[in-house]
């Protein structure tokens, strides 16, 4: 799928996707106009696609003008990595990629250890080494509970913890990125969007995902309910009478892949994604492992430094 | 179905946003939670966990209680209350919808404020059996005064009233009352039952005699006020290369609309040009709206920075003071005097509330005059800011009339502002000369500058001051010393001692200062000056730099025993009433740029160190 590098001037989005966009590419023209060093955190999934596609349309003609950063848990789905790597070329970008050098085995560690390692650790960790003092994030307040009061900035302390009563009232299109000595801010422009938007701003702008977010046949085990998508069957932690089937599968959300749960789906065209996105029952979250702990654990998460 | 006929069917499809707000038992949250619920936006994990809450935390017996789908945060779910204001998402196939769900217990002023900045329209919720309530009114008050155009009266409950149409219509009567003294024009009554659903989304048979629209028929249909008329404006981001010769200068059009070719005024430098390019998030494009994030390119290099405001049409005023309507956000007071950051538009610049001109009683809603603000207040002030930036009024341009004050310690955000008048910079014409400030201070080789001295009385301020001139005029410095004793036997001769009186003294102090500043020259000025906010009142005229504050630190006891004017026994036997130190505060300087402890230094070694300060500071050639 080819992307449209030079812009057209042609008017392609619906008016509310219009206004989305305007809003967004606000905000990230403030923190590149207000912030020292700024990051982009690149996740590879969909809504790191719409972030860097809004970044790319806030500078064009010129260059993003920060480096985008990858926590790489060696974890990953083979697919997400080779994308972000043709990502990179395509749009020049500079990017960093960080492991956290414990390099801990999700087979071998409970998920909530796993992922405060190797993706919350790992993160801080290279936001120190970078010295960023701004950090966006693809986050949306329509994915969870404990988001939908999320500010787009999100103030951070010196340990880069976040702490519910530091959080300020936002107004206006007003940008406010000042910390204390040492702080820093992680930003939000995709605050407004639903997981609706992304999809139909991914069609309407006709940009590249990752072939994981179209239905294909792929091996599957079924653990606990969930369908685990063997992406390394060496690495795979096989579990006694364990064996893959070929199943038409797809993903809503991108992460680990011992850790992501596919869903049955025949939509193999973007736009029998978003057909079937409307028509959803479950949340894109209700797939990942990570969030099925007590109802809190997002919160949790973000207190202790997590997206 | 295919990218364009995906395309075709969301053609004029916009966003409205509104908020909501209510007493706490009023039922919002179960509103909004039908909403959500009846446009399809619950998943089935979601509903499902709802539905395991309801069983611990519900108030519906054993249906799912849908106020639970908006908890977010853990403390508050235990406490039962909403404390922030929490962003909701949904649409059907005419729009889309951004709500911005406000709590409505005791905090509600600053979470009211945050939702109705981002809102066109409010849903006041009333519950039918109570009628508007006091915090209607309040709710209401402040969605006006934040100039959300259009309101909506929720009359929820009307199950528990037995849809009584005579109920509703003494409720709706008194709200247009109400309406019409906020000078909101545009408003609607509906009646509705959130818990079963009664003309929420759906007309409900019980309600047949209401003849408009369910509540959510109104939502999609109600006009969404555009920004795209009247002159155009656009505040400056920033700036980036187009090509090797040509800058492209960003931002978001707040008002108005631009097309290649139009002619625009700088607000800052009064240049103009026309525009080259207008640059969208799709490229080039012949013209763009209010709202859209452009590129502009012009016909000619200028000289534009982040805080400039392109315009057309009416000049966009430029000012450095305003009377403003103040919702203070912080835990901390507010101080007239002290010194914020402000921010409006995409400029920011220091400033501070000169004066408390009313504080709205939030219990009473009526006026009264206040010392100070504390969170959720709300007030009438005037603002002093270091340098003129262009503003709009609020009620022309939220983008260029609604701003922010920001701590200058820990950046928190501790007020949101709305300008309500603009004391336009341009109001007295100055005379511009080609003989200025530098020009004269050039060929007195020196920086003109001032030194305030501050200090108790008999601190030893005029004393050291007179030392320095005599040091600065034997090295050929145009020296001056304005003492306080003195400008109170002439110009300031109408003036007394109390607290009014000293601010007027000090700023007329400060003023003539500045004229002899203006004039080259270097002021040394001796003033007790107890009150740090008139200090950093008299900072404020002057230029970063300019402005040499002396701390003469004296501790009382040492001053009454020298007491070189007699002041302090006549204070003590009570023959002086407000005096400094013994029946007046004196609060000392947190950061002045020199402090000298007197008891540790004589006079000339003190003035010693404040020539050697001013060489440092180059205001002296070294």
């Amino acid at each position: 799928m080819p992307a449209p590098e030079t812009l057209t001037g042609e008017r392609l989005l619906p008016a509310h996707l219009a206004r989305l966009e305007a809003e967004s590419v606000h905000i990230i023209r403030e923190v590149v106009a207000e912030a020292k060093r700024p990051v982009l955190l690149y996740s590879i999934g969909k809504d790191s696609s719409v972030l860097l596609e809004l970044a790319r349309r806030a500078f064009a003609p010129a260059r993003i003008p920060f480096p985008v950063l990858h926590i790489d848990t060696l974890w990953k789905f083979g697919a997400m990595i080779r994308f972000r790597d043709e990502t990179a070329r395509r749009l020049g970008l500079d990017l960093i990629v960080h492991t956290n050098e414990a390099r801990l085995n999700p087979f071998e560690h409970d998920t909530a250890y796993y992922t405060h390692a190797m993706k919350t650790e790992a993160l801080k960790q290279a936001l120190t080494k970078g010295a960023f003092d701004a950090a966006f994030g693809g986050a949306r307040r329509d994915e969870e509970a404990s988001r939908a009061k999320e500010r787009i900035v999100s103030v951070r302390g010196a340990g880069h913890d976040w702490d519910p009563k530091r959080q300020r009232p936002e107004f206006w299109k007003l940008v406010n990125l000042r910390t204390p000595p040492g702080g820093s801010v992680r930003v939000f422009p995709l605050s407004n969007w639903t997981e609706t938007d992304i999809w139909h701003y991914i069609l309407a702008r006709n940009l590249p995902v990752v072939e994981l977010y179209l239905a294909a046949r792929r091996p599957v085990v079924v653990r606990d309910g969930t369908l685990i998508v063997v992406d390394d069957a060496a690495r795979m932690g096989w579990r006694d009478g364990e064996r893959a089937e070929e199943r038409m599968v797809r993903f809503r959300s991108l992460g680990c892949w011992p850790h992501t749960g596919a869903v049955a789906s025949e939509a193999a065209t973007l736009e029998e994604v978003v057909a079937e996105t409307l028509a959803a029952r479950v949340s894109e979250r209700g797939g990942r492992l990570i969030d099925r702990d007590p109802t809190d654990s997002m919160e949790r998460k973000k207190r202790e430094g997590y997206f | 179905m295919d990218r364009q006929d995906f395309l075709s069917s969301q053609a004029g499809v916009e966003t409205l946003r509104f908020m909501t707000c209510g007493s706490v038992d009023d039922g919002k949250s179960t509103l909004i939670g039908r909403l959500l619920h009846e446009s399809g936006q619950i998943f089935e994990d979601h509903m499902a966990r709802v539905a395991a809450l309801s069983v611990r935390h519900g108030t519906t017996g054993d249906e799912p209680d849908l106020a639970l789908l908006l908890d977010g945060l853990e403390d508050e779910r235990a406490q039962g209350i909403t404390i922030d204001v929490a962003w909701r998402y949904f649409g059907t196939p005419r729009r889309r919808f951004i709500v911005a769900d406000a709590p409505g217990h005791a905090q509600y002023t600053r979470n009211m404020a945050t939702a109705a900045a981002a809102s066109d329209l409010a849903v006041l919720l009333v519950d039918a059996r109570a009628g508007l309530l006091e915090q209607t009114r309040r709710h209401a008050a402040i969605a006006a005064l934040m100039g959300v155009a259009r309101l909506v009266l929720a009359v929820n409950k009307m199950d528990l009233v037995g849809f009584d149409e005579a109920r509703f219509g003494a409720i709706a009567a008194e709200f247009a009352t109400l309406a019409h003294s906020l000078g909101i024009g545009l408003y609607s009554a509906i009646p509705l039952s959130a818990r079963f659903g009664d003309n929420v989304t759906r007309p409900s048979e019980r309600l047949s005699w209401f003849h408009g629209p369910t509540l959510l028929g109104h939502l999609e249909t109600v006009t969404i006020p555009s920004l795209a008329d009247g002159p155009f404006r656009l505040p400056v981001q920033g700036v980036v290369r187009l090509d090797e010769a040509t800058r492209g200068y960003q931002g978001t059009i707040a008002r108005g609309r631009v097309a290649a070719g139009d002619a625009v005024r700088l607000a800052r430098s009064g240049r103009e040009a026309r525009v080259a390019r207008v640059i969208g998030t799709d490229g080039d494009v012949a013209e763009a709206l209010a709202g859209e994030a452009v590129t502009l390119a012009f016909d000619q290099q200028l000289d534009i920075a982040r805080g400039e405001v392109i315009g057309a049409g009416e000049a966009v005023p430029m000012a450095a003071r305003c009377e403003a309507d103040l919702v203070w956000l912080s835990e901390a007071q507010m101080f007239p005097g002290r010194s914020y950051l402000l921010r409006i538009g995409t400029a920011t610049v220091p400033a501070s509330v000169m004066r408390i001109r009313d504080r709205l009683d939030p219990e009473t809603m009526t006026h009264a005059p206040a010392e100070t603000l504390r969170m959720n207040d709300i007030a009438r002030v005037s603002l002093q800011l270091t340098a003129p930036v262009p503003m709009q009024r609020y009620h022309d341009s939220r983008d260029l009339g609604g701003f922010i004050l920001i701590d200058r310690q820990d950046g928190a955000t501790v007020a949101a502002g709305m300008v309500a008048e603009i004391q336009a910079a341009t109001d007295v014409t100055r005379h511009v000369t080609a003989v200025d400030r530098a020009a004269r201070a050039a060929l007195m080789a020196q920086q003109p500058a001032l030194v305030w001295f501050t200090g108790l009385s008999g601190a030893g301020k005029s004393t050291i001051a007179d030392l320095v001139e005599q040091r600065l005029h034997a090295e050929g410095r145009h020296v001056f010393l304005l003492d306080g004793d003195a400008l109170r036997t002439g110009l300031n001769r109408d003036l007394g001692f109390g607290e009014a009186d000293r601010v007027e003294n000090i700023r007329r102090a400060a003023e003539v200062a500045r004229l002899m500043c203006e004039a080259g020259l270097i002021v040394l000025a001796c003033f007790i000056s107890p009150y740090r906010a008139d200090r950093a009142a008299a900072r404020e005229r002057f230029e970063d730099g300019m402005f040499v504050e002396v701390f003469v630190d004296t501790p009382v006891d040492e001053c009454s025993r020298r007491d070189p004017k007699g002041l302090y026994r006549r204070a003590y036997a009570g023959e002086i009433r407000n005096f400094t130190g013994v029946s007046a505060p004196y609060e000392p300087p947190l950061a002045p740029e020199l402090r000298l402890d007197t008891l540790n230094r004589t006079p000339g070694q003190a003035a010693d160190e404040v020539v050697a300060m001013l060489r440092e500071r180059g205001i002296i050639p070294g």
